[in-house]
């Protein structure tokens, strides 16, 4: 099964600009390939990826068949409190993921 | 006799226009599943209306010589202050010949407190990449850079 990594800062000061990377491993399927037999396989991609910050969602993307496989996303958020940075990963055939990473801002 | 005369420009011009018809046809049998310049720059138009699409302010970080068009390590970073009252909305990325002109969209806040998001991207052929900036203003920055692939994605059979 799929298995998500991702990269939080521990702690930060208050202010601070940190970087977040996320990475989960997925075929991402562009459905425009096909096998040797000429048959199409069809798509199966992550669609959607949301982080939200204490709740409070700071960055989404809209994902499509021209992101690389285990797709990987790096972003810049403002530590403004202590709390838990939360991922989510929505695809095709009901696909989804989450994982949660916790932050100390002094 | 010039009757005649234009009678012959007449079926000159009917068979150049059902030539050029036919090519058109021609084309687009030979490459259904291709994006062209003219379906990126639909996929902008349709993202940013009316507006007019400035150049500048966007950053798109690509090697410009890639050898593995699976993986393509991207960067865009915006210049923005990125406060409450100025920062940027979203970035939109497009490609010019991938099976779509889409690559990627990013919804970005105030929060952000820096605009940049690197991934890593597909490239089915040597092409131009153009990423495209919505500002809170509601105006609209891009940046393109050419990339060369000498391995291309999607081409490969199972």
């Amino acid at each position: 099964m799929a298995s998500a990594l991702i990269n939080v800062p521990r702690r930060a000061k208050r202010g601070d600009i940190v970087e977040l990377r996320a990475l989960t491993s997925h075929i991402m399927e562009t459905g425009y390939r096909r096998t040797a037999a000429g048959e199409v396989i069809p798509r199966d991609i992550i669609t959607s990826f949301t982080c939200r910050y204490n709740g409070r969602e700071i960055f989404r993307a809209d994902l499509f068949p021209a992101i690389s496989a285990n797709p990987y996303l790096s972003f810049f958020t403002t530590a403004t409190e202590s709390g838990t940075f939360a991922f989510e990963w929505i695809g095709d055939n009901g696909f989804s993921q989450t994982a949660s990473a916790a932050i100390t801002v002094e | 006799m010039s009757g005649n005369r234009q009678s012959t420009r007449r079926i000159f011009l009917k068979a150049a226009s059902s030539a050029a018809v036919t090519g058109t046809v021609y084309r687009v049998m030979l490459q259904p599943l291709h994006a062209t310049p003219a379906t990126l720059n639909s996929a902008i138009r349709n993202l940013v209306g009316e507006a007019p699409l400035r150049t500048g302010r966007v950053k798109l970080d690509i090697p410009p010589l890639v050898e593995n068009g699976n993986t393509v390590p991207m960067t865009v970073s915006v210049t923005s202050p990125m406060t409450v009252d100025d920062y940027v909305r979203s970035i939109h990325v497009f490609n010019e010949k991938n099976p779509q002109p889409h690559i990627g969209n990013f919804h970005l806040g105030p929060a952000a407190g820096r605009a940049q998001v690197s991934t890593r991207i597909r490239l089915a052929d040597s092409q131009k990449v153009v990423a495209v900036a919505q500002m809170s203003d509601g105006s609209f920055w891009s940046a393109s850079v050419d990339v060369v692939v000498t391995l291309a994605a999607c081409t490969e059979e199972l």
